[in-house]
């Protein structure tokens, strides 16, 4: 799945990590109730501040998720206005009560892995603020795009490249080409795939200050170097068999489905949810009800800890597991399924429908053939087998 | 023929004394392939001892380093199953010592890693495929990974995938044909074998007289790969993009979108395919059979 790998953070978490490596940022408590908000908007001095909510999405200005707050009164007033609003799908569960600043210009800078070059890409333009796709559709010219060396990096003489080309006037290219490489810094220490800033502001006391911050991490370095990112994790947000999953290491998402799926590898899995859609279109419509990729080697523990997770869900009504072994042995599959069974008892009504091939693919069925669960059906073939379990589902 | 590996292809595996290295090390002697030792520092002067495909006993050197191990056995090919937090000094420790191709089979890699192990590569004489990948199979002849290599024997197709449970799903739909040579470039954002390469040496190697390529939602690989097709590659491509109904990923952040410059849907990359000629099937079956139907009309 294209979003396995990644963590977006919120605007507040941005912030957080920016200061931490020097970025100039302003102000920002996050609060969760109007209560807090108002605590915070005192604790920032009392005067004015911006409530801004914190989705994962753009476009929250113009949906009423940014207002101004006079005082601390106020600020509670338009924290409770925004908690709980819907933007784009997003629920409201926090907000950042943010200093106010008097901005004279408004400019953007990102850095970011560039997947078609194999390399990174920093982006500048002095035009910040605005929508940055449209931007670069309306006036592509104004965006700079500099290739960063990921050996190199953003050195002196690439920072001053970057504000070079994105035409800053003389006396902003100094100040802004310092805060460049410390998101540069932030980019490399935090194991980022992106670090956006729009906008990037000059106030009317001089001071170049990133406002608004986009942070993704890579979760691979994550796991091998980065232990406090865990924190960063939106919890809340999470599906309860989501967390579940996660929490026995499992790559699972939760669709809206009724054919529970089983499979090792994200390829063969995303390709078994395409095969159950199409075949449930002969089936009164079923479709897949998650993504659960037990990964490479699988033991009879993981299949089994997948199996609980897919039938403690209520929308599934049957389950495909497709399994092509090539580290992962048939035969540790199939243990798993008659344990996780066996375990369950009388608990499970799901039927199962399991296709097995590749490495020990004889034990495997051998296994299954002799456990002769009532529940368990055995497919000869992929496409056989998401017929079946799309026929069951609908029954 | 083949591409980039055959019979006389030498390998070690950095990292052959691991619980993935000692397995594997195993199943690639099974499937016939020469692998003449491995490497860690820590071990160097040991040796490791496994069956070859006859059953007879194989015992294998370990090396402190890659490059006393290309000078003692004259290996050509590494296979890394180092743990990811080390795959990076371990690929560029190849790369020093000029080993002609490295496989990083190691899933979990941080991207940043991988990006600087590219970077140092570019000028390099080492060619590398992976991270996050099954590796290479010429069946028959050799492997270099983890595909098991009893699925299939040798053949007139060449496989390019992303995946390798899809690639081992597409060698077993087509097993009746045979491939030329099957490799899984990986998943990863950033690899250093791209379909685009693998076209290309197929297209080349007179062995290979159709090719399968096989995608994957996300970047805009099989996009250009549409365009590298559409003027370089005269052998018949048969396509396959698994995710069409897999969910949207997480949001990318808006500088992204600009970068990868589509969708990275599977629809977008199917329209791409099939706009240059390619055929693209909804499933695994399908596309084989329309290769199937390419080969009997050869």
């Amino acid at each position: 799945m294209e979003g396995r790998s990644r963590v977006d953070l919120f605007e507040y978490q941005a912030r957080d990590i920016f200061e931490k490596h020097g970025v100039p940022v302003l102000g920002g408590i996050v609060a969760t109730t109007p209560e807090e908000a108002r605590a915070a908007a005192e604790k920032l001095g009392g005067g004015t501040v911006v409530v801004k909510a914190q989705v994962k999405t753009g476009g929250r200005g113009k949906a009423g998720g940014v207002k101004l707050a006079h005082s601390p009164a106020e600020a509670q007033e338009k924290a409770g206005e925004i908690l709980g609003m819907d933007i784009k799908g997003h629920t409201v569960h926090r907000v950042m009560i943010a200093e106010g600043a008097k901005i004279a210009e408004e400019f953007y800078f990102s850095v970011l892995l560039d997947r078609s070059n194999r390399n990174y890409l920093a982006m500048c333009s002095v035009e910040g603020g605005m929508e940055i796709e449209q931007l670069a559709v309306e006036r592509p010219e104004a965006l700079a795009k500099v290739a960063v060396d990921p050996i190199v990096g953003i050195d002196e003489a690439k920072a001053a490249e970057i504000v070079e080309t994105a035409g800053f006037a003389e006396d902003l290219k100094a100040p802004v080409a310092e805060v460049i490489r410390k998101l540069w810094t932030v980019f490399t220490a935090e194991d980022a795939t992106l670090v956006e800033v729009n906008p990037l502001v000059r106030t009317e006391d001089g001071a170049i200050i990133a406002l608004d911050g986009k942070v993704t991490l890579d979760d691979n370095a994550s796991e091998v170097r980065h232990p406090e990112h865990a924190e960063l994790e939106d919890k809340a947000a999470a599906d309860p068999l989501e967390a579940k999953a996660k929490a026995n290491g499992l790559n699972y998402v939760k669709l809206d489905g009724e054919v529970g799926i089983i499979g090792n590898g994200a390829g063969l899995v995303m390709s078994t949810l395409d095969v159950v859609a199409y075949a449930g279109e002969a089936h009164g419509g079923v479709k897949p009800a998650n993504f659960l990729d037990i990964g490479g080697g699988a033991n009879a523990q993981v299949m089994a800890n997948g199996l609980d997770v897919i039938l403690n869900d209520p929308q599934v009504k049957s389950v495909f597991v497709n399994v092509f072994g090539g580290i992962t042995a048939c035969d540790e599959v199939a243990k798993g399924i008659v344990g996780a069974l066996e375990i369950l008892g009388d608990e499970a009504t799901k039927p199962l429908v399991v296709r097995l091939d590749g490495n020990n693919v004889d034990l495997g069925r051998q296994i299954l053939t002799e456990a002769n669960h009532p529940l368990v059906t055995l497919a000869e073939t992929m496409d056989g087998g998401a017929d079946k379990a799309a026929e069951l589902a609908n029954a | 023929m083949s591409i980039y590996l055959n019979s006389d292809s030498k390998i070690i595996v950095q990292g052959i004394t691991g619980g993935m290295g000692a397995k594997h090390t195993a199943l690639m002697l099974d499937s016939g392939a020469q692998i003449v030792g491995g490497v860690n520092a820590r071990k160097a002067g040991t040796t490791v001892t496994h069956k070859d495909h006859e059953g007879n006993d194989v015992t294998l050197p370990v090396f402190g380093t890659v490059k006393e191990a290309m000078a003692e056995t004259g290996a050509n090919v590494s296979v890394l199953f180092v743990p990811p937090a080390f795959t990076k000094d371990a690929a560029i420790e190849a790369i020093d010592a000029e080993m002609p191709l490295i496989v990083v089979i190691t899933e979990g890699v941080p991207v940043q890693d991988t990006a600087e192990v590219w970077a140092y590569l570019q000028g390099k004489s080492t060619r590398m495929i992976g991270p996050n990948c099954p590796g290479i199979i010429t069946p028959g002849e050799s492997l270099a990974g983890i595909t098991p290599h009893t699925i299939t024997g040798k053949g007139p197709i060449g496989l390019v995938s992303k995946s390798g449970t899809l690639t081992y799903q597409m060698m077993y739909e087509l097993k009746d044909f045979g491939f030329s040579t099957a490799i899984g470039i990986g998943g990863d954002p950033i690899v250093g074998t791209t379909h685009i390469d693998a076209l290309e040496a197929f297209e080349n190697d007179p062995e290979t007289k159709a090719i399968v390529m096989i995608g994957e939602i996300g970047g805009d690989a099989e996009e250009r790969a549409a365009a590298y097709i559409k003027e370089h590659v005269t052998k018949p491509v048969v396509g396959y993009v698994a995710g069409f109904t897999a969910p949207e990923g997480k949001t990318m952040g808006h500088a992204g979108a600009i970068v990868s410059g589509s969708a990275g849907t599977a629809q977008a990359k199917k329209e791409a395919l099939e706009a240059v000629g390619v055929k693209v099937g909804k499933t695994p079956s399908e596309t084989a059979a329309l290769m199937r139907e390419i080969l009997q009309n050869l």
